[in-house]
């Protein structure tokens, strides 16, 4: 089923095959090798629990940027109905990297926008693969102005390997736009819930990513560089990626551990590409808990929540003034 | 920390001894240049008006009042929270840059009188690090704008970045929010904030509290952007501009309010203060400190702030 192949599955993949023939091989000669079929079949499950349930932060972001995995227009199929998209930032343009709209989680209206990537060169083309210009923020933006107008509440859906880094982006200022985002969404007297469902790309992640409660799906990551990047600053070779996304903590039992992340919804063994129906309703009944909780408060202490959760983001030591000399 | 380190020369450091007195050369028009006079000039060159990078006790002498600042959160030392792995050890890192500029991290902030206007200002240290912002500067700027805000001060931040703090991951980049949110509740008090944007200013620090004053103000040939050039030029594969995300380009984009020279700094944020300040906050201005300004001079806008020559690249 599945077509693309990461390194790690080889030889999940060979066992695979070898089993496919087989049990070809049985039928066709009306033998019966089912003892065999059986050992191998408890080998390759064997293999993909060890292979699955151990993954590097490396191997997660490969998982994360699997071709075949579910984006946000999926997500959004597939966990709310009556979807009625809104475009364009009504400013220069309607970014396709990054998509929204009006929608109803079983009974409860949500206001749900996301960065979208694309699966073949064309999609890829039109949404700039999961990379948001500018408007793709000023668009997020008037969606959630307009959520917040209507006291609906807000998810963010989050699945990008950065902000465009292009001549236009900055020309048409980039660091603005997500900038712009950040404050805003400390005003907005809704609750916002974020879910990380594959790439959280720093700025471009964040630039939709203030909210009263961060969601990462087990294999997403969320960094504030690349491991690319940072490996290529950092070790002056990008190919040292794996240490740099080992030493950038960025998986999600990564952030769970350190506070950044609220919670953990469990994809299937293989990935979320491998079962999007199960991962789907698992993220939607998540997402249902924790906007109960946050109903429950007042626009004040949501507010208050959202500033008070990231306010407490950082570690530093503090030397008390009359210790120091 | 993507580093433009080549531009970022101070002239302390580039110093040499000649049997004249010391020395150094214009990285922009090749003029040699007395350091005792630079210094007197703010760091600009006093052939072509290059801004050279300034220590930052020097900043905040060029803002301050004479005798006004007092530092605030100086002691708040950066942690190797993820214990990161790597070519080098963060807490080496830390321990090299505090020996190298005296510093504990990349900013200082505090509380200052400017103009006789009671300030919170912090002055960002490309030198350290790289103005990189971690969570020390993160949560240094976000006491400065919490405690401006309860004081009903206005708040003046010196940015300068290269780039991320890697080595705190992704609480590195949840500084940017934390200090967003910070501004938000300072303008909804009505209160004024002027980020002055040096070079370079980049990254992060752009793409959050240096982007989002009331009156944006850039010295002369800035690098300023989201990304950096490199990483843009890689990506597009496209040849950049001329002059491509410097002060004078982002003006042109409407990005700006305007760019001023170094030496009409305080006089130009002291105008915007006396404008946006109730009477009854100014106080007295001491005329003979170093920098001080005489209120009734403050009358027009300063006519020298065209840009420096473009500097061959
Ligand atoms: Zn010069």
């Amino acid at each position: 089923m599945s077509t693309y192949v990461l390194p790690f599955e080889k030889t999940i993949v060979e066992l695979e095959k070898k089993l496919d023939e087989l049990r070809s091989f049985s039928e066709d000669q009306d033998l019966d090798i089912s003892s065999e079929i059986t050992k191998l079949e408890t080998k390759l499950e064997k293999e993909r629990v060890s292979t699955y349930e151990n993954l590097t932060a490396w191997q997660k972001v490969q998982m994360s940027r699997h071709p075949l995995r579910p984006y946000t227009r999926d997500y959004i199929h597939k966990i709310t109905t009556k979807f009625i998209e809104i475009h364009g930032d009504r400013l220069f343009s309607d970014d396709q990297a990054i998509i929204g709209g009006f929608a109803y989680l079983d009974k409860q209206k949500v206001m749900i926008l996301g960065t979208q990537k694309g699966r073949d060169t064309k999609s890829n083309l039109e949404c700039n693969f999961g990379c948001p210009y500018p408007e793709g923020y000023r668009k997020a933006l008037r969606l959630m102005k307009m959520a917040n107008k209507f006291n609906v509440p807000i998810i963010t859906l989050i699945d990008t390997p950065g902000a465009y880094p292009g001549i236009e982006s900055e020309e048409r200022h980039i660091a603005e736009a997500i900038a712009v985002n950040l404050r805003e969404m400390f005003t907005f007297s809704v609750p916002i819930i974020s879910v990380v469902i594959g790439e959280g790309g720093s700025g471009g992640a964040l630039g939709i990513g203030v909210s009263n409660r961060i969601l990462v799906l087990e294999h997403a990551y969320y960094s504030v560089i690349s491991p690319e990047g940072c490996a290529a600053i950092l070790w002056k070779d990008r190919s040292f990626a794996e240490d740099a996304a080992e030493a950038l903590k960025l998986t999600a039992q990564h952030l769970k551990d350190s506070g950044l992340a609220d919670g953990i919804i469990k994809e299937p063994l293989g990935g979320a590409h491998r079962d999007s129906d199960a991962v789907a309703a698992k993220m939607k009944s998540s997402i249902l808990k924790h906007l109960a909780e946050l109903q429950r408060m007042s626009s004040q202490e949501l507010l208050e929540d959202r500033y008070n959760k990231f306010r407490a983001m950082g570690v530093f030591a503090e030397t008390p003034p009359d210790e120091s000399s | 920390m993507a580093f433009f380190g080549k531009r970022i020369l101070s002239f302390r450091n580039r110093k040499k001894d000649t049997p004249g007195g010391l020395w150094d050369s214009c990285p922009s028009c090749k003029e040699m240049l007395y350091l005792k006079e630079m210094k007197e000039a703010q760091g600009v060159c006093t052939h072509c008006s290059h801004h050279f990078s300034l220590p930052r006790e020097d900043r905040i002498a060029m803002f301050a009042d004479a005798g006004s600042f007092e530092e605030w959160d100086g002691d708040l030392t950066s942690v190797d929270t993820l214990k990161f792995t790597g070519t080098a050890s963060y807490t080496d890192k830390l321990a090299e840059n505090l020996l190298k500029t005296g510093y504990k991290d990349a900013i200082s902030c505090g509380k200052t009188r400017v103009g006789g206007f009671d300030v919170g200002l912090g002055v960002m240290d490309f030198k350290f690090l790289g103005a990189s912002m971690g969570a020390v500067v993160g949560e240094k700027v976000t006491r400065l704008i919490e405690r401006s805000t309860e004081a009903r001060m206005p708040v003046l931040l010196v940015c300068a970045s290269g780039g991320a703090r890697m080595y705190e991951g992704l609480f590195s980049l949840m500084q940017m929010a934390k200090t967003s949110g910070a501004l938000a509740r300072h303008a909804k008090a009505g209160l004024p904030y002027i980020p002055i944007l040096t070079h370079p200013t980049t990254a992060g620090v752009m793409a959050s509290f240096a982007t989002l004053g009331d009156v944006i103000i850039a010295e002369p040939e800035a690098l300023i952007g989201f990304a950096g050039p490199r990483v843009i030029k890689e990506t597009t594969q496209q040849d950049l501009p001329d002059g491509f995300q410097r002060s004078e380009f982002l003006i042109k984009h409407g990005l700006l309010d305007m760019i001023v020279h170094r030496h009409d700094l305080k006089q130009r944020v002291v105008d915007l203060l006396n404008f946006w300040m109730p009477e009854s906050s100014q106080r007295p201005v001491p005329v003979d400190g170093p920098m001080g300004i005489k209120q009734e001079d403050v009358v027009e806008a300063p006519t020298k702030n065209t840009p420096a020559k473009r500097r061959k690249s």
